[in-house]
């Protein structure tokens, strides 16, 4: 993905991801979302935070904190969740 | 377009048969099927089987002419279907086809998975593959995750509940403890279903289907020549496959699946019947959410009433509409490859009036749903008794 796609957006839905695949693991539970970005794309991306008022529910304003390896990576807009948050940790696709 | 009749069916249980290799396994249905049309292996004319994901789960590929040679198939043309959870939906399509477009006149379908060898991250991780590797699975998106976004998204637009999610997994349950074939053989209440585990949420553990080993495969003729083999043929009114978006994030509305909809609309139009005239069905019930999205798609309740149409009981034995007698995906258990033709082999028990104390009262027109990935494939089949 290129980067320039990604900003703000409003989440369309949402999951905890409680059971996850083996590669990820370590993240579990991760909070999943499909979002439309303001801009116009839908995306599936993740959202930073381990905390229930970080949970971005559905309608909720999210903010593009970085990509890593292919994922984007978003926060509850207004929320204090620090860009380096351990469940953002991404391990490269083996 | 010749009429085509199912002369036979045979599965194997579904369970967790740590003993058993996949080709044992699609065998078994095999020869069962053969057994029940009163046919021999030599007389075969093609054989169409459907697999998800052999070369991941048990490292081993080319699996037609691998299980056809074992079951005495003599040198006919032997393939292998691969549409995620559809595969054996796909593999009857083509099949069926093939007949009714007088290119053979004795064929056997079949479907076959093996996934309990694997754990459950690994098989969570191979089923993925079903989905949008490059995009949805890479951000980590499992099936439950993305099942549990469109039921997030069905109960934002309509109001539908936990609670009727559960209603959902409590029937069908219920269902698969009658049945001698099935994988969990437990009836559960609504307070456990409701309490279970998280997978993805709002989804539990008794939201989602099992991972399971299995087989099953139906022996396929020209209706005309049905009776040359048995007296307890069913007819095929129908097939219609069709195909959307691989990714969840492509669509426009999640809560709805539009491979579902032209597939049942075509198969109803082909079959001359209509959504109120389907007395069994068997719908591909991978999650619970799944079960309530097909009976609105299909048609037999408007766009949003799925969820309290089944806490209603209507889908039960007995229901409006039963839905599920085998169990379900959710109980019978769901060996991916093997769910299509399955779902059709537990239709024609019913249509035959095999279906023990399973049974349901009216049992001419039934119908069968099988569906891949997020709704990118999708196998409508009409049958009905002769």
């Amino acid at each position: 993905m290129d980067s320039s796609e990604f900003g703000d957006g409003t989440v369309y839905t949402e999951t905890i991801v409680h059971s996850p695949p083996e590669q990820y693991a370590a993240d579990a539970p991760y909070q999943l979302a499909i979002i439309d970005v303001d801009r116009g794309a839908r995306l599936t991306v993740r959202i930073l935070g381990k905390e229930p008022n970080e949970r971005a529910h559905i309608g909720d304003r999210v903010s593009f904190v970085e990509e890593r390896n292919g994922v984007a990576y978003y926060r509850k807009s207004n929320s204090q969740v620090a860009a380096d948050e351990p469940s953002g940790t991404a391990r490269p696709l083996v | 377009m010749r009429s085509v009749a199912i002369i036979g069916i045979g599965k194997t249980a579904f369970g967790a048969f740590p003993a058993r290799d996949l080709r044992s396994l699609a065998v078994e249905a095999v020869d069962h099927a053969l057994t029940d049309a009163n046919v021999s292996a030599p007389a075969v004319e093609a054989f169409y089987v459907g697999n998800f994901a052999g070369p991941s789960f048990v490292g081993q590929n080319h699996l037609a002419p691998y299980i056809g040679t074992a079951a005495g198939f003599n040198g006919i043309p032997c393939t292998r279907f691969e549409d995620a959870c559809a595969s054996s939906g796909s593999a009857f399509f083509h099949a069926w086809q093939s007949v009714a477009a007088g290119v053979y006149d004795l064929v056997v379908a079949a479907g076959v998975e093996k996934m309990t060898s694997q754990t459950t991250p690994r098989v969570t991780e191979i089923l993925a593959g079903a989905g949008d590797m490059a995009g949805e699975g890479r951000a980590g998106a499992t099936f439950p995750a993305l099942f549990a976004m469109i039921a997030q998204r069905h109960m934002h637009q309509y109001g539908t509940t936990r609670e009727q999610l559960a209603a959902v997994s409590v029937k069908n349950h219920a269902n698969g403890a009658k049945n001698p074939h099935a994988h969990m053989r437990k009836v559960i209440t609504l307070e456990q279903a409701l309490a279970g585990k998280p997978i993805a949420e709002p989804l539990t553990v008794y939201d989602c289907s099992l991972i399971s080993d299995g087989a099953a495969a139906v022996v396929i003729v020209p209706a005309d020549q049905a009776q040359r083999y048995t007296t307890r043929s069913v007819r095929v009114l129908s097939v219609a496959q069709t195909s959307d978006y691989v990714a969840l994030d492509s669509k426009q509305d999640i809560t709805l699946f539009p491979s579902v909809k032209s597939a049942g609309e075509k198969a109803y139009e082909a079959a001359s019947v209509g959504p109120s005239e389907i007395q069994v069905a068997e719908l591909h019930d991978c999650f619970t959410i799944a079960e309530i999205l097909a009976s609105e798609d299909l048609g037999f309740v408007p766009k949003g009433d799925g969820g309290p149409w089944a806490a209603a009981g209507c889908s039960a034995i007995g229901g409006r509409l039963p839905i599920n007698t085998s169990g379900g995906l959710k109980s019978k258990g769901h060996p991916v490859g093997a769910t299509g033709v399955g779902q059709i082999c537990d239709i024609v028990m019913q249509l035959r009036g095999d279906a023990g104390e399973r049974q349901v009262a009216r049992h001419q027109i039934g119908l069968a749903q099988n569906l891949g990935g997020s709704g990118a494939t999708c196998v409508v089949t009409i049958l009905r008794a002769e």
